[in-house]
Formats: structure tokens, C-alpha cells, sequence
């Protein structure tokens, strides 16, 4: 049986990395482990986090919060509920998603750069991240940013390690920034419309001064795999306005008659509103069923989402669904093999990433699950990844 | 040269063949593009760090790309030194040249290549303007949401350099949130592409260490910026306290009750009196601090926002709250405001201090900060960004008195090292430069900086981009 590494302090964690830099021993680094399955497979000695927990920092009137990285989300979560605050960049939860049980830490959540619907007006996970404690693959213990809202001071290493999958340090604590809960919300529902019109809609929505704070798409395909929600029937495109009661009252009001020269209009409130962007966060409709159908996460300019879709549609067997304004492509697909193709007509429109999230063991052990990178920044990123973790020992081979 | 700041002593074996470097680089790019007799290189001698200047070997104004990346390949293959360089108004030295560099300056490369509206972002080169994005796309309805005092001159690359902010990054984020993706050359000619119109990339964040990088890691020469819709208004309010306790109680009192202006910004009252005198925007004179609090949205969401906000204001006994009435008199409150650095300008000479705090800490750093200025015999003015805790101290001075120059650089490390204890950190904004270069081992230990070095030399193996800035010059890597 493979050793397990539980670090209970910092200091505990830093030695354990030097020695196993020393000894060459790869190590597998996790969180809770609810989304290990994103990037190859790893083989190395587990070495978690989870028992680096508690918050350390919380001052609500600052709007920061710093916690070690074991520190359980929903831990945090219920904190910052109680203050009337929240992680404004709306982290998903991707244990059904990736059919993962287990508890989701905030190291977890910053490693991987979650995000999720409000990306657009409040940035993914690596825009929050304010400041960080790491060990390197050295055993060193290394700081970076701080617990201000603005600091220049010297290179930002906190984005590096953000999205860094555990492959360049072992993060040790983080803090991050907090925004007020919305006291209200609503969406305005646009119905009937195919993915090529939603695009323009959406687009023509976030052009105008309403403040949308998320923007998606469900095909008709998909609408009925979300839960009732109070949607009408047929295709949904829909925009959530988010503020105080009368400035959402407001902006709802000048939304609606605006829409409906693209389709019929409706409107969810509170509730069902929040229940639906929550389904659209953890990706609800593509939960793992054991079916093993190849799942992907494509990131791309907003107008190109619907036009790939489009492209991919009339060569394979495929169900999705767009949020960010279209720039966050959510599809599974019938048939197995396909990162070639996809990869190729992403390229020709314009570019962006295509993840393979989810798939057979057979399928994933021969496709790249993250993007392949150009040479030049594939060479840069090897030299980066060189000068954090020389011995390699971090999450070897997670990104490629 | 006055002040303790060391520059790097220059290389006398590549100023031996600067006559040789400035005839090959002449040779391969078109005429005009570099120039090196001593009138023209004058101007770039300093940036907005007037204290420290040193003359450059010479300077390239490159229009492409490929010209930038020609002139690095050269430089690389000589090891000579490259300084990149915006329109040269770093506030902590960040362009300042050296006798064995390169200048490369990208203000040439100024145009606007690609507006996309569906998208929401434009694709620009280094060397556009801060406003000329918001200019171009404003009649649409847009804007480009960082505004650093300088926007009027600063360039785009520059802002990329030392990832920028402004007043009202408070709700739209700083450079850095707001930068989608670059066209960067390394240094030794290689262009590569980082991110693009997508929202997010494959791989490392390479575009979040270069923002911010100080020209440390290569050249950046196109960017992709986020455009945003325009709020349908926006209402600056002008609140006058009578002591800066009241208006820092105030400003964390605002936050915590989750009302979130797009700016607010703070000025004690030297400030109030510098800018009042120059710009006449109708600034009360008979209070210590003043606050500008700026909303937008609809009539009714502004509405209900400033009534929030005015109830909190007379909480902390405000004594003036003053409302415009049009939008000349808006634009009035923040001329004021957006020209303290140059209205300071004109009664003295000033170093502009950028630490940021945690907002629990405003009121005793403020009260630090004047007791630094005093114990040195100096004056002080307060403006700045309330809102994120970002300060700007001015230390007012005599730039021709070496003794007080001393002095006030001694107060600037003095206010810093306040920051750095009261729990934030040098610079919020302006960058470190070579300002500050010297105060990092006040706030990082030697493991962080070592490794940022050895990430910096990731990009730049031979340290010769931008090389005497931002890391202290002893213990380099």
C-alpha cells in the first residue's frame, strides 16, 4: 500500500517535502481529492492537506478572509453566510460532476481555479486569491501576495500557483477576497431561441447598462436534464440581474422589454433563480450516471461557443450547454475519441482550450486532457515548472 | 543624481562598443528608429521618478513586432541590457534607463487593431493610451475600466508592466482582471501568445505573472483588454469631515454594510487646498479630510445608494455633503482629484508613497504617517483610494536640496515599512521600481524573493531586461 502524507502543520509539511525531494518520491497532491480527476492520472505517494483546517483571519469589514488550505469550503461558506458575504466568483461544487465523494477544501478550490456563472463581472478563483503560503518542491516555505486588496509588490506568484493543479507547491494557506450577497435576484428568461440567436442576445444584453451577472444557454436538449425551475418550455437563454431589491426591480424592468425583440420573455425570481445557476455551476445535467460519456469543458471567445457546437454537431453525437455569454461550452458526447477534432475546429475559430473532464480510463489514458500548449509557452512553462518543483515531485505528468 | 538608491554600475566593456551596438541595430531596422545623440536621448533619461536619471546607451522606437523582436535577438546575442519603456510616467522608477541599456520605447505602436464588440474587448498595441481605448469605444457605449491618474499619457504596455489600477478599480479590478491577453517577445526574440478573447487560458497563468512584471519578463507589444457597458449614470459625492478618523470610520463603515461605490477616494487637507487652488472644483476648505464617494447605476439605484451612504456619513459627524448638480460638476469634482499629482507638482516637488493597507488600519497609518513626515521636518498631503486601502502619501520637498531630498526619501522608507508592519504591503499600484527595490526584504523573507528570482530567470536567464529594478541587487540569484 501506497505511504499517505497528512501534514498537520506547515513546518510537518515542509520537512515531508524535503525529504521526498530528497528521496525523489513523487507525491500526489490533494485537498479533500473531490477533483482529482482533472488532468492525467498521477501516480505518487497521496499527501493531502485536510488536516491544515481552520480559518485564521476573518474581519468582515475588510473583506477578507484567510484560512488554511484544508479548511473545508462549506466550512467557510457557512462563515461568510453568517456575515451576509460570499465568494463572489460563485465556486462550483464539482463532486457530482465528477462523481467524487469526499469533502471540497479551499486549497482545492484555488489550486484548481474555480469559478463559476459570475466569472464575467467577478473573475474566477486567481482574481480573489489575494495572498498565499506554499512549500516548494524544495521544502522551502515561500509567500506571495499579502491579505490588501491591491499589491504590486514584486511578481504575482499567487496567480502562477492558482490553476497550477498541485504541480508547482503545497499550498498551506490562502486569502482570499469577499464581496457582500446580493440581497436579491432574478432572471430574465428569453424562450425559444436556437444557439446561433441566443449568442446575439446575450451579447446585446451585456452590451447595454443592466449589469448582467450571468449569462447561459440551455438547447432544448439539454433544458429538460435542469430541475423545473419555473422555466417555460423549449430552449432558455437567460441573464441574471443580481443587486439591492429596487436596483434589480429596475434593471429587470428595462432588460425585459429590451429582449423581446429576440423571443418571449419571462422572468424567475430569488429562488428558482438561484437554483438554476446553481445547477448550471456544477454542471448538473452531465453529472457522472456511470454511463462514462466523454465530457468537456471548453473555454473560448463568447461568439465562437455556438459556432463550434454547430460545426461539431454535424460530425458527432453531442449534448451541451453555454454559459459565460457562450464562452464556457459544457458537452458530452455519444462517441469517444474526438480531442483531435474538437481541438482543430477550435483553433480555426479563433482559438481558446478544450478539457477533457470526464471519460472511460481507456479514452483518457490516450488524450490529453488540457489543451496542448504552443511550443514557445510549452517551454516556458516547463522552465517555470522547473523552478518551483526541480525535483518534479509535484502532481508529476497532471498537466502533461 | 541625488538620494541612496544604487543603480547598477555600467558595463564598461559594452559602453566601449556603443558606437558599434548603435550602428548594427541602425543597420538592420528602418531609419529613425534609434536614435542616440544626447539632445534626443534627454527625455528619456528619467520617468516619473524625476529624482534618479542616468542616460541610456540608446534608444529604439521600434513600430512592429517583429522590429521589437529583432532588436532583442541582437541584444541577447551581445548581452547587452534592454529597458522597456511605456510613456514614461512610472512613478517609482520602473523606466529609469542606465548608461549600458537599450531603451526600447513602444509609443510608436500605437494604434487600435481590433474592436469586438460581441466579445466585449479590444485587441490594441503596447503603446495606445489608457484613454485612447475608452476614447474609441465610448460612442458605443463602452469603456476600458482601469483609470490610473496618468491615463492621459500612460500607455497600455506600461500599465500591463506594472499592473496598474486607479480610482475606481474598488468595483471593476486592476490591470490584471481586466487583461485578457498579450503578444509578448522574450528576450531572445521568441514571440509567443498568451491567452486571447476567451476569459480564461490553458495551462499556467503566464499572463498573471507577467502582468505586473515590471518589463522583467519580456516585451509585451499587443494586449487584449476586457471592455465593459458603460452604467447608465454616474454621480460623484463630495462629503467634508472634520477630522480624518470620521472619514476613515466612514469609509469601513461603507464596505462593511456591503454598500460598494465604484470609488472612493480620500484627501486630507493639504490635499484639499493643492487642488482646490488648481483646479477650482469647489472643494470645501473648512474641513481636515474629504471623501468622493462615486455610484452609477440607474436615478433610483443611485438614489437609494447614496441615502445609504449619507445616513452612514452622519454617523461619523460629516459636515458637508454636497451633491452635483450637473454633470460639469461632476467632471469638476474628479478634475480635482485626478490632477492632485500635478497640481502637487506646481508648489513643490513631491515623492508619491503606494502602500496599501487592510481598511482597519487607514486611520492609525494615516496617523503614523504624519508623525514619520513631522520627526523628519517635512510636509505631507493625503490622496488616495480609500476604498481598497491603497494610500498615497505625497512627502512634499526640495528636490535641490540634497539634505531634504535625503530626508524625504528616509520619511517615504519610513511611511512603507508602516505599511508593511500594519499588515499590507509596499506598493498597491505604481510598482516597485527602484523606489522600493531596496525594501523588499522588509516585507518578503529571503526564500520568497529567491523564489521569484528563480522564477524571473525562467524568462530571462542573464537578468539583462530591465535589470536594476524591483529586486535589491545584493543576494540576487
Amino acid at each position: 500500500m501506497a505511504d499517505i502524507y497528512e501534514p498537520e502543520s506547515e513546518a510537518d509539511a515542509a520537512a515531508m517535502i524535503a525529504d521526498a525531494a530528497q528521496a525523489g518520491r513523487a507525491l500526489a497532491i490533494s485537498g479533500g481529492n473531490t477533483r482529482a480527476g482533472f488532468g492525467q492520472k498521477v501516480d505518487g505517494a497521496a499527501f493531502t492537506s485536510k488536516r491544515l483546517r481552520g480559518i485564521t483571519a476573518y474581519n468582515p469589514s475588510e473583506m477578507t478572509l484567510t484560512a488554511l488550505a484544508g479548511t473545508p469550503v462549506a466550512e467557510i461558506e457557512a462563515e461568510l453566510a453568517e456575515n451576509g458575504q460570499m465568494m463572489a466568483f460563485e465556486p462550483a461544487d464539482h463532486r457530482m460532476m465528477m462523481g467524487t465523494e469526499g469533502v471540497p477544501t479551499i486549497g482545492g478550490l484555488f489550486a484548481t481555479n474555480t469559478s463559476g456563472p459570475r466569472r464575467f463581472v467577478s473573475g474566477a478563483a486567481r482574481d480573489n486569491l489575494l495572498g498565499i503560503r506554499f512549500v516548494n518542491g524544495a521544502g522551502e516555505l515561500v509567500k506571495s501576495g499579502g491579505r490588501v486588496m491591491k499589491n504590486v509588490t514584486g511578481l504575482d506568484l499567487v496567480k502562477l500557483l492558482a490553476g497550477s493543479y498541485g504541480t508547482l507547491g503545497f499550498l498551506t494557506e490562502v486569502t482570499f477576497k469577499v464581496l457582500p450577497v446580493p440581497r436579491a435576484e432574478a432572471t430574465v428568461v428569453v424562450s425559444g431561441l436556437n444557439d446561433a440567436e441566443a449568442a446575439i442576445a446575450m451579447s446585446a444584453a451585456l452590451a447595454t447598462s443592466c449589469e448582467v451577472s450571468g449569462a447561459a444557454h440551455l438547447p432544448e436538449s439539454v433544458r429538460w436534464l435542469f430541475g423545473q425551475n419555473g422555466l417555460p418550455d423549449g430552449p432558455a437563454t437567460l441573464l441574471r440581474i443580481e443587486g439591492v431589491e429596487a436596483s434589480v426591480a429596475d434593471r429587470v424592468n428595462r432588460l425585459k422589454p429590451f429582449l423581446q425583440r429576440y423571443g418571449a420573455v419571462s422572468q424567475i425570481d430569488q429562488g428558482d433563480s438561484q437554483q438554476i445557476w446553481r445547477e448550471i455551476r456544477d454542471v448538473t445535467p452531465f453529472s457522472e450516471d456511470g454511463s462514462c460519456k466523454p465530457l468537456w469543458r471548453i473555454s473560448c471567445a463568447p461568439s465562437a461557443g455556438h459556432q463550434l457546437l454547430a460545426a461539431l454537431r454535424l460530425e458527432t453525437g453531442v449534448n451541451a450547454f453555454f454559459d459565460w455569454q457562450g464562452g464556457l461550452v459544457w458537452m458530452q458526447m455519444e462517441g469517444d475519441g474526438e480531442a483531435d477534432m474538437i481541438r482543430a475546429y477550435l483553433k480555426r475559430l479563433g482559438g481558446g482550450h478544450a478539457t477533457l473532464i470526464r471519460a472511460r480510463e481507456q479514452v483518457r489514458a490516450v488524450t490529453s486532457a488540457f489543451e496542448p500548449q504552443e511550443k514557445g509557452v510549452a517551454v516556458l512553462s516547463a522552465a517555470v515548472k522547473a523552478k518551483l518543483d526541480p525535483k518534479g515531485i509535484f502532481n508529476p505528468g497532471r498537466m502533461g | 543624481m541625488s538620494g541612496a538608491i544604487a543603480l547598477k554600475a555600467p558595463d564598461p566593456a559594452i559602453l566601449s562598443r556603443r558606437e558599434q551596438i548603435i550602428a548594427d541595430l541602425a543597420d538592420f531596422l528602418p531609419p529613425g528608429t534609434i536614435i542616440s545623440s544626447e539632445r534626443e536621448l534627454k527625455p528619456f533619461e528619467t520617468d516619473g521618478f524625476i529624482a534618479y536619471r542616468r542616460m541610456p546607451l540608446a534608444v529604439a522606437l521600434p513600430r512592429t513586432t517583429d522590429e521589437v523582436a529583432a532588436i532583442l535577438k541582437y541584444c541577447a546575442k551581445y548581452k547587452v541590457p534592454v529597458v522597456p519603456r511605456g510613456a514614461g510616467t512610472s512613478l517609482s522608477g520602473g523606466a529609469i534607463p542606465q548608461e549600458d541599456a537599450v531603451v526600447i520605447a513602444l509609443t510608436r505602436m500605437n494604434r487600435i487593431l481590433e474592436v469586438d464588440y460581441p466579445n466585449r474587448c479590444a485587441r490594441v498595441q503596447a503603446g495606445v493610451t489608457n484613454l485612447a481605448i475608452s476614447e474609441a469605444v465610448s460612442a458605443d457605449g463602452f469603456f476600458y475600466a482601469p483609470d490610473p491618474s496618468s491615463q492621459l499619457a500612460c500607455t497600455i504596455g506600461g500599465n500591463i508592466g506594472m499592473n496598474s489600477g486607479g480610482a475606481h478599480c474598488l468595483k471593476y479590478g486592476v490591470t490584471t482582471n481586466n487583461l485578457l491577453g498579450v503578444k509578448m517577445v522574450m528576450f531572445d526574440g521568441t514571440v509567443i501568445e498568451l491567452g486571447g478573447k476567451a476569459l480564461d487560458a490553458s495551462g499556467y497563468d503566464l499572463l498573471g505573472i507577467v502582468c505586473g512584471s515590471e518589463g522583467q519578463l519580456g516585451i509585451v507589444t499587443e494586449a487584449t483588454v476586457r471592455l465593459i457597458a458603460k452604467p447608465e449614470g454616474q454621480r460623484p459625492v463630495l462629503f467634508g469631515f472634520e477630522t480624518s478618523e470620521g472619514a476613515s470610520a466612514c469609509v469601513t463603515d461603507v464596505i462593511a454594510a456591503g454598500l460598494i461605490p465604484v470609488a472612493i477616494e480620500f484627501m486630507d487637507k493639504p490635499a484639499i487646498e493643492i487642488c482646490e487652488a488648481f483646479a477650482h472644483a469647489g472643494y470645501p476648505l473648512d474641513v481636515e479630510a474629504l471623501l468622493i464617494v462615486e455610484v452609477e447605476g440607474s436615478e433610483a439605484e443611485m438614489d437609494a445608494m447614496l441615502k445609504a451612504i449619507i445616513e452612514i456619513a452622519r454617523r461619523h459627524g460629516v459636515k458637508t455633503v454636497k451633491e452635483c448638480q450637473s454633470a460639469t460638476e461632476a467632471a469638476l469634482i474628479w478634475k480635482g482629484r485626478k490632477s492632485a499629482f500635478g497640481a502637487t507638482g506646481r508648489i513643490a516637488d513631491y515623492i508619491c508613497m503606494d502602500g496599501t493597507v487592510p481598511l482597519s488600519q487607514l486611520t492609525n497609518v494615516l496617523r503614523g504617517t504624519a508623525e514619520i513626515v513631522a520627526r523628519h521636518g517635512l510636509r505631507v498631503a493625503n490622496v488616495f483610494h480609500a476604498g481598497d486601502g491603497n494610500m498615497h502619501p505625497l512627502i512634499l520637498y526640495n528636490i535641490n536640496d540634497p539634505e531634504e531630498a535625503r530626508r524625504a526619501e528616509e520619511a517615504g522608507n519610513d511611511i512603507l515599512k508602516l505599511c508593511v508592519d500594519a499588515g499590507g504591503c509596499l506598493t498597491g499600484e505604481h510598482g516597485v521600481g527602484i523606489e522600493k527595490r531596496d525594501l523588499m526584504t522588509h516585507q518578503y523573507s529571503k526564500a520568497d524573493l529567491d523564489q521569484q528570482m528563480a522564477v524571473r530567470a525562467a524568462f530571462d536567464p542573464d537578468w539583462l531586461l530591465n535589470p536594476s529594478k524591483v529586486f535589491p541587487l545584493e543576494g540576487r540569484a
